[in-house]
């Protein structure tokens, strides 16, 4: 019979707020299994919003991955966060229908609403935005997407309109 | 009675969701008779939300850019009471304009509901496979692909015959058939609305050419950015399954199918098909040289065949009309019909299909109705990232692959963004060479470097502060990272350089040499003047200046230094008279 104090002491992340547990079935279904690596990630980000430097290098032992490459993969899709999002993540769209009818201006006004540069998070906690290829609503343009639902036709003031929304709805929520 | 809402990402944006719930609400209270369906995108982006209400007689009509008033309208109509839904009917012209398009890909997008599978059932759904497994053979089924004349759609036009013979020829028990839904061209749309929309008819596309390698798995490689896409598809899947066509023994025969998803991560180079199979191996999606190609070493360095949304949506059409009926279609070297997502300044922005071989001026004129506003057109973008500007004079070009290329533009996946006089086309290059820096994956040093110096070059011509020389220079980087590059990305990322060049090379001029952007776009090359007939002295634009350039006297015309002037455009953007003039 040897120690098997290793195994019953649990992970935890320098992000307190991440609880691995969640994770757990995830990664027993695809363990030691690198092929599976996006999958895994994906999930994470989908249940913790973005993926600390810890979480990456447990996933990849996990997996049997080596933490170099795990990171590798997360840097090179723009999907992963390695920073925490703010809790409505808003999608600026950059294609090329957007660009041509002002795109550009609809993230000036929403980076001067909330006073916060691309992948920064509002001091709230609220927001943050990221600056994406083509969302796919090209006869919307301009068009962002805020937690999946596309808003189309911007102009600067309509963005802004419905990040206000959104503030309103969560200050009721909080009652 | 039936009673459908567009639900494409773009009907939702518009606000379908609403609509919806409104009708549901509305056809409980009053105790109405009749089915509340969604359906996907029929293509008429610029009207949604889109209506269709199918009554008892048979009779269609459909509502378009429906209010909550409008719903209020078409309620009362189906209670027979007095209303005035009839001024949201489509307009003639408009309908005129659908019913002139061709459609196979896009044939059932828009009609039927994409979340029940009986609907496609009804459509001669699952029948292209029943015959394919029950009377065809797999080399049956290549042939009369080859007789279609089917290229592949994704936009390089690849026979997809000879793809699939050369899978199926390869050697091993084990084989992937693998469908590339990682549209990522921005300007295009079309394989999301065939997901969105029709997701049984892809299922079906891929099964056929499953049975032609010889595949018993598949995988649909879908983009992160499509959510509703993926939750369609996955309810397809699910449907399928339990109907018995996707899984073991289908149509009782010995085929067996079935189909995962994998959600892509957001990465343009992942389209490329080795890239994307490094991709669903979990690893950087980095392209590798080819040969061997996929279909002798793909996923898991098995046989793999890679065809692309739009492409399997056409095969259950070319399988139970027969590939000649497809070959019918379209020009000497460019079969079948294609889809067009319009967009840019045109007036009637969404999807078109028509068959190859129209010209650029039928879909713009015609489909597309002309220009925004009325303004002149001065260039579509065809192709994204990879493809080119073609000018205005060249509108009579038809829409097939030789043509297209001559051009300097390519087909692409069928993304057309129109421009009008106030698009610079400086700036566009600039934009197209900025989303290839964002996108090249970095292994070749002339992709991640080249393109790298050209965006340095073009963001200082659209600074002001170009050089004699940048246009040449620009010239022998483009031709260097084309020769340079592994892939299909680095290949052709510096073509809309290479097209806007040939075409505008004079807007390229008058930025280096006369320090002007005549579609007004480069800020930097622009002075702001308040005209003093039209200024009434508010003082709001000299409230907004953020550099203090702007002074005068209330009720006076005020003054704008350009010395200070950071060129914001933040005065021309708040003046209510039109008094700040941009040149």
């Amino acid at each position: 019979m040897g120690c098997n104090c290793s195994e019953n002491k649990k992970w935890e992340c320098s992000d307190s707020s991440i609880d691995i547990a969640l994770l757990e079935p995830e990664l027993a279904k695809h363990a030691g299994s690198p092929i599976n690596l996006i999958k895994v990630l994906q999930k994470a980000q989908e249940l913790y919003g973005y993926l600390p430097l810890d979480l990456i290098v447990y996933i990849s032992s996990a997996l049997g991955v080596k933490p170099a490459k795990a990171l590798g993969v997360v840097t090179f899709y723009t999907q992963f966060k390695t920073k925490p999002v703010g809790k409505h993540l808003i999608l600026l769209c950059r294609g090329t229908a957007c660009h041509v009818n002002g795109a550009s201006g609809i993230e000036e006004a929403v980076s001067e609403y909330l006073g916060v540069s691309e992948g920064d998070i509002t001091p709230n906690g609220l927001f943050s935005y990221n600056n994406v290829a083509c969302l796919g609503c090209c006869s919307l343009s301009p068009v962002m997407m805020i937690d999946n639902k596309a808003y189309g036709n911007l102009t600067k003031d309509s963005a802004v309109k419905i990040l206000k929304e959104i503030e309103m709805r969560e200050a009721s929520l909080c009652g | 009675m039936r009673i459908t809402v567009g639900e494409g990402s773009c009907g939702v944006a518009a606000g379908a969701t609403e609509i919806y719930s409104l009708l549901e609400q509305g056809i409980k209270a009053f105790g109405i008779d009749c089915m509340l369906t969604v359906t996907g995108c029929i293509g008429m982006c610029y009207l949604e939300p889109i209506v269709n209400v199918t009554l008892s007689d048979g009779q269609l009509a459909t509502y378009v850019r429906v209010s909550a008033e409008a719903v209020g309208e078409i309620l009362k109509l189906l209670c027979n009471e007095e209303n005035n839904a009839e001024q949201y009917l489509i307009a003639q012209q408009d309908q005129e304009n659908l019913d002139a398009q061709q459609r196979i890909a896009l044939q059932n997008c828009g009609i039927i509901d994409p979340e029940n599978i009986d609907e496609y059932l009804d459509a001669q759904g699952y029948q292209a496979i029943k015959k394919c497994i029950t009377e065809l053979t797999p080399e049956q089924v290549i042939d009369e692909m080859q007789a279609s004349g089917l290229g592949g759609r994704g936009g390089a036009g690849f026979p997809t015959w000879f793809k699939w013979q050369s899978a199926r020829g390869s050697e091993g028990d084990k084989k992937y058939m693998i469908c590339n839904a990682d549209e990522g061209d921005p300007g295009a749309f079309m394989d999301r609305a065939v997901i969105e929309g029709d997701p049984h008819q892809l299922i079906e596309g891929i099964m056929i050419g499953a049975y032609a390698i010889g595949s018993d798995e598949g995988i649909v490689y879908v983009r992160a950015e499509y959510p509703l896409a993926i939750v369609r598809l996955e309810l397809a899947i699910i449907q399928a399954r339990e109907r018995g066509i996707l899984g073991e023994n289908i149509f009782g025969t010995d085929f067996c199918f079935d189909l995962a998803i994998k959600a892509g991560a957001g990465a343009f180079v992942c389209g490329e098909e080795t890239a994307l199979i490094a991709s669903l191996e979990g690893e950087r999606g980095m392209p590798r040289l080819k040969p061997p190609y996929p279909a002798q070493k793909g996923f898991l360095k098995l046989p793999s065949n890679i065809n692309n949304v739009e492409t399997f949506a056409n095969v259950p059409w070319i399988i139970r009309n027969g590939g000649s009926a497809f070959a019918a279609i379209g020009t000497e070297d460019s079969k079948g019909t294609k889809v067009f997502a319009l967009t840019g300044k045109i007036a009637k922005g969404g999807l078109a299909e028509v068959p190859m071989g129209t010209t650029i001026r039928e879909i713009v004129y015609g489909v597309g109705g002309g220009i925004r506003g009325g303004k002149a057109f001065k260039a579509v973008q065809m192709g994204g990232p990879s493809g080119g500007c073609i000018p205005a004079k060249l509108i009579d070009t038809m829409i097939d692959y030789r043509s297209l290329a001559a051009t300097g533009a390519i087909m692409g996946s069928g993304g057309m963004v129109i421009m009008d006089e106030s698009t610079c086309m400086v700036d566009m290059a600039r934009f197209f060479i900025e989303f290839t820096c964002n996108e090249s994956c970095g292994k070749c040093t002339h992709c991640r470097i080249g393109n790298r110096r050209m965006l340095e070059i073009l963001e200082r011509i659209c600074n002001g502060e170009g050089q004699d020389g940048d246009i040449e220079l620009l010239s022998a980087l483009a031709e260097q990272v084309k020769d340079g590059s592994l892939c299909g990305l680095g290949q052709t990322s510096p073509n809309p350089v290479l097209t806007t060049l040939r075409y505008f090379r004079n807007e390229y001029e008058d930025h280096i040499y006369n320090k002007k952007c005549t579609a007004r776009q480069c800020k930097p090359l622009l002075t702001y003047t308040v005209i003093d007939d039209l200024c009434i002295g508010c003082n709001l634009c000299a409230k907004r200046c953020p550099s203090g350039a702007i002074t005068g006297e209330l009720k006076k015309p005020y003054i704008i230094d350009n010395e200070k002037c950071i060129q914001c455009g933040k005065c021309a953007e708040v003046c209510k008279f039109a008094a700040v003039a941009v040149d």
